[in-house]
C-alpha cells in the first residue's frame, strides 16, 4: 500500500511468421482503460481547491494521465475528488453524489482535512471521509503539493490496473521526522530586507 | 474619542446604563436588558448620535466565571456622520443556559438579521421580536449550541451515519503509515477519565 507496484504485463505479444498476434486477459484490457479515461467529478469545499486548481492547469497538467475531462454531473464521471473540509451538514450531500455516481467510481481524498478532518476537531467537521464513503486514495498535506496528488493518480492507476480496492496512502519520497536533512531550517539572511 | 456618546447615553437611560468603561479610544456600555432596544433607537434616532452603520453582534459566554448574568451580548455601532462608535453589552440568561431573552434589534438596523441569527444558533440568546430566528449555520435536526462552554468539545450529531469499521476519527491505516509524525496527536484520552 502506498508503493506503485511493479505490474508484470499480462499482454504478450508473440511473432508469428507472418502475422504476430497478442495474448491479453480481458479484465486487463478493461482496466487498463479505465485507468486512463478518469473522468473526474471535483467535489470542492475549501482552500485545497487552489491546489487543484495549479494541478489541472498547464504547469502540472493533470491531462498527461487520462485524467482530464471534469464532470459536473457525478453519473457522468468516474473518480470523486473530495478536496477540502467536509462539514456534517455536506455530509449527506457528498453521500448522494457518491451514490447517484454509476460503477466503476473511486474516491480521492484531496488534503488532510478530506482525509482526516485535519485540525478542525470539532463539533462541525467530518472527521474524514472515509466515515460516510469508501474512499480509495488519501492524499496528504494542507494543501498536498501538485507533485503529492499526481503520485496519488499513479497510485490509483496502478491499483486500478491490479484491482486493488484497499486504501492507499500518497506517503512522502522521505519523511522529514526520520531525517534530520530534510528538515526545513528557517534563517534569517543577514543583512536582508525583513 | 467619543466620550460624549457614552454621557448622551447615560444622560437619556439614566438607571438603564448599568456602567460604562472606556479604553484605548473604544467606549462601552453595558444596558439594562429591558431597556436594550430603547437604547438601541436613542442611539440610532439622536441627530448628535446618529448610529446608522450596524456593524457586529455577538455574545460570550462567562460560564464558570463567578458571574451572574451568564452570558453578554456584545454589539457593535458606528456612525458615518460623526464618525464615531461604540459597544453596547446587555447582560442575559441564568447560570443553567436559560432565560438568555434580549429584544431583536432587527426593527432598528435590518442588518442585524442574520447577527442575530448566529447568536442564537452559537449561544441560544433567544431574540425577542425577530422575524425569523432559525439556525443559520448549524443544521435543523442540531441538538444544542455548540459554542456554549457546557456543549462538549468532542461531541459531534452527524447527519449521516457513520460508515461500519470505522475507527473513531483515525484514517485504515496501520502505524508505521503515512507520516511517522501528528498520527500521534489523536492518541491522548479524552472525556470523563
Amino acid at each position: 500500500m502506498g508503493e506503485l507496484s511493479k505490474v508484470e504485463s499480462r499482454t504478450q505479444v508473440l511473432e508469428g511468421s507472418e502475422h504476430g498476434f497478442a495474448t491479453t486477459r480481458v479484465d486487463a484490457l478493461l482496466n487498463w482503460a479505465k485507468k486512463y479515461s478518469l473522468f473526474q467529478f471535483p467535489f470542492v469545499t475549501a482552500c485545497c481547491g487552489m491546489e487543484f486548481m495549479a494541478l489541472a492547469g498547464p504547469r502540472f497538467d493533470m491531462a498527461r494521465f487520462g485524467a482530464e475531462a471534469p464532470r459536473f454531473s457525478p453519473r457522468q464521471a468516474d473518480l470523486l475528488w473530495v478536496v477540502g473540509t467536509i462539514s456534517q451538514r455536506q455530509a449527506p450531500a457528498l453521500r448522494r453524489i457518491y451514490e447517484q455516481m454509476a460503477d466503476p467510481k473511486w474516491v480521492l481524498a484531496f488534503g488532510t482535512c478530506a482525509s482526516s478532518g485535519g485540525f478542525y476537531d470539532n463539533y462541525t467537521t467530518v472527521a474524514g471521509i472515509d466515515k460516510i464513503i469508501p474512499c480509495d486514495i488519501y492524499v496528504p498535506g494542507c494543501p498536498p503539493r501538485p507533485e503529492g496528488v499526481i503520485d496519488g493518480i499513479l497510485l490509483l492507476q496502478d491499483k486500478i490496473a491490479r484491482g486493488d480496492r484497499t486504501p492507499g496512502i500518497v506517503k512522502p519520497r522521505t519523511d522529514p521526522a526520520t531525517d534530520e536533512q530534510a528538515l526545513v531550517t528557517i534563517s534569517k539572511k543577514p543583512g536582508g530586507r525583513r | 474619542m467619543s466620550q460624549k456618546v457614552l454621557d448622551l447615553l447615560q444622560a437619556k437611560l439614566g438607571s438603564g446604563v448599568v456602567e460604562t468603561h472606556s479604553q484605548f479610544g473604544d467606549d462601552t456600555a453595558v444596558i439594562e436588558p429591558a431597556r436594550w432596544r430603547e437604547a438601541a433607537l436613542f442611539l440610532r434616532d439622536d441627530p448628535r448620535l446618529a448610529m446608522n452603520m450596524f456593524v457586529d453582534l455577538c455574545a460570550v459566554d462567562y460560564l464558570a466565571m463567578n458571574v451572574e448574568p451568564r452570558f453578554e451580548v456584545v454589539c457593535h455601532l458606528r456612525s458615518l456622520q460623526h464618525a464615531h462608535r461604540v459597544r453596547i453589552k446587555a447582560r442575559v440568561g441564568a447560570e443553567d443556559g436559560t432565560e438568555a431573552e434580549l429584544d431583536s434589534l432587527v426593527p432598528v438596523w435590518r442588518g442585524a438579521d442574520w447577527f442575530e441569527r448566529e447568536t442564537f444558533d452559537m449561544m441560544g440568546i433567544v431574540f425577542r421580536g425577530h422575524p425569523d430566528l432559525r439556525r443559520i449555520l448549524m443544521y435543523p435536526e442540531f441538538v444544542g449550541h455548540p459554542l456554549r462552554k457546557d456543549y462538549p468539545a468532542d461531541k459531534i450529531q452527524p447527519l449521516v451515519e457513520f460508515r461500519e469499521g470505522t475507527q473513531g476519527k483515525l484514517a485504515p491505516f496501520g502505524p508505521d503509515e503515512g507520516m511517522s509524525f501528528g498520527r500521534q496527536t489523536h492518541d491522548y484520552s479524552r472525556g470523563e477519565n
